[in-house]
């Protein structure tokens, strides 16, 4: 594998739900150890992308690989090649960071003295080892957070997703977490793939920007390359006119409800 | 297979640090050995029907293992609740060690039931008839405990609603225990009640616990154990299906 080949590949890229195209014969690439953002309006598409890049939903047509490996077929070694933190919390609760940690690590045939290390070291990195052993919800929203990041570094991702990472974080955190992301990029090469909702982070820190809305991409390119293409003068200038100002509605499953609606009640 | 034995030692941990669960394991059994050991043994032992609490404990162990095993399920739906299930579906590891990891957490956890209420019902004077058959009969309610397990893990795969899950089991697991020779003999039952109860799973369970623990059976201790042997291993093919198209 050279640099010069991309390390996702998506081409005409569709899944529909009964009549409703979720997502709509989408193409895009991602290069290696680059910083994508993946932007869009609620509803647009964006978690079914995500659930499809990351093996939990087959496309219903279209063809999708990741460092090699056909995603919708060698399932098993796309899911070898990529860690993701995902949108609503995903972590066991009644259990220690710890132990969330070395379970993780079975999952992924991690030998245990590696594991160990391993974890030991991310722990301390994201500043979590003073609670290590406590359990995850005693934990704030911020240090959950964190923990999901340091999960999903465990098995030394090609490539990680976070899903809206800094929903419901703090300034602090938001800054140490992009810091610590941009810095995975830069010195490990690790391919970054990420949503969020608040454009002046994806300004701040993506090489390249896709925007997707009603299940199509309707631009793709640097931040600079946005705004020359819709002549503003900012990425949110950008997107608003690529977009529109109209609110979506998101239709969500109820899982995502009640993550929803635990996370409402723990911010109180 | 560590994955599978730390998938398996998650549940038991999180059992463990549920002390309300743990309490809730010892006292359920106690309840039904003291209400219907005593209550209904008073009426069998007027009609010449010897020691009913004899009679009961493979019973009321079977009984344990049902409520506890069929609801088993409960936890993945949990799992996908809190969201916790969307990581281990990521994972490069084959959904039949998923299963098997979560169903061996509870099956044990439903055998350590069935342990208690055989403790208890020692303490309250049970004696098994032959002391080396014991192990028999944990191997009849193993069986047991793994197919339940595995019939509720494979039905909540595909579900999201909690409480249409529990609606569901308790449906089922009612007619289940009533129709199985948990509570009377099926051999002295009339014919319409013997057919069901042969047609029931959990009778061979409660048979083989029977034979090897009062020497009593219906079916004979080789047909037990075959069935229910047969029965786990559909319900663990049932079951690898159903998480093959698990969405987290």
């Amino acid at each position: 594998m050279n640099k010069a080949k991309p390390i996702i590949k998506a081409e005409h890229l569709t899944k529909q739900f009964g009549a409703h195209k979720a997502v709509d014969d989408i193409s895009f690439h991602v290069d290696r150890g680059e910083i994508f953002a993946f932007l869009g309006p609620n509803g647009a598409g964006k978690s079914t992308t995500i659930k499809m890049l990351t093996t939990l939903l087959q496309p219903t047509s279209g063809s999708l690989v990741m460092a090699g490996h056909d995603v919708t077929k060698a399932q098993h070694d796309a899911r070898q090649v990529f860690g993701i933190v995902f949108q609503d919390p995903s972590l066991d609760e009644e259990l220690t960071a710890y132990e969330n940690m070395m379970l993780h690590a079975a999952l992924y045939k991690i030998p245990s003295r590696k594991a160990k290390e391993k974890t030991h070291k991310l722990l301390e990195l994201l500043d979590l080892d003073g609670r290590k052993n406590d359990l995850v919800k005693t934990f704030s929203g911020g240090m959950r957070r964190r923990l999901e990041i340091a999960r999903a570094l465990l098995h030394q991702p090609k490539v990680l997703f976070l899903d809206e990472p800094t929903l419901g974080l703090d300034t602090q955190t938001r800054n140490l977490l992009w810091e610590y992301v941009t810095q995975l990029s830069h010195e490990n090469g690790m391919t970054i793939f990420f949503t969020t909702h608040y454009l002046e982070e994806a300004q701040k820190v993506a090489g390249r920007i896709a925007i997707i809305d009603n299940g199509k991409i309707v631009a793709t390119g640097t931040t600079a390359e946005l705004m020359q293409q819709t002549e503003t003068d900012s990425l949110e200038g950008a997107y608003l006119k690529l977009t529109g100002e109209a609110v979506r509605d998101e239709k969500i499953s109820s899982g995502d409800n009640m993550a929803m609606r635990v996370r409402t009640v723990r911010s109180k | 297979m560590y994955a599978v034995y730390m998938l398996w030692k998650r549940q038991i941990i999180k059992f463990w640090r549920s002390k309300s669960r743990v309490l809730g394991t010892v006292l359920q059994p106690l309840l039904y050995l003291l209400a219907l050991g005593y209550g209904l043994g008073s009426i069998v032992h007027r009609g010449g029907g010897g020691n009913y609490l004899n009679f009961l404990v493979a019973g009321v162990m079977a009984q344990t293992l049902l409520f506890s095993a069929f609801f088993w399920g409960m936890n993945i739906l949990f799992d996908k609740r809190f969201g916790f299930l969307k990581d281990t579906a990521v994972a490069p590891i084959s959904r039949f060690q998923l299963l098997v990891g979560n169903v061996l957490g509870g099956a044990t956890i439903s055998l350590i039931q069935a342990l208690i209420v055989f403790v208890v019902a020692l303490a309250l004077g049970f004696r098994p008839s032959n002391i080396w058959q014991v192990p028999l009969a944990f191997a009849s309610m193993a069986l047991l405990a793994t197919a339940l397990c595995s019939v509720s893990a494979g039905i909540a795969a595909r579900m999201e609603d909690i409480q249409g899950f529990q609606a569901v089991n308790n449906f089922l697991v009612f007619p289940l225990m009533l129709f199985s020779g948990v509570l009377y003999p099926l051999s002295g039952a009339p014919g319409w009640l013997q057919f069901i109860g042969n047609i029931n799973p959990i009778s061979y369970a409660v048979d083989g616990a029977r034979a090897t623990l009062i020497g009593q059976s219906h079916f004979g201790l080789g047909v037990d154990l075959a069935v229910m042997g047969m029965v786990a291993l559909a319900t663990i093919a049932f079951a690898t299906y159903q998480f093959k198209k698990l969405q987290a």
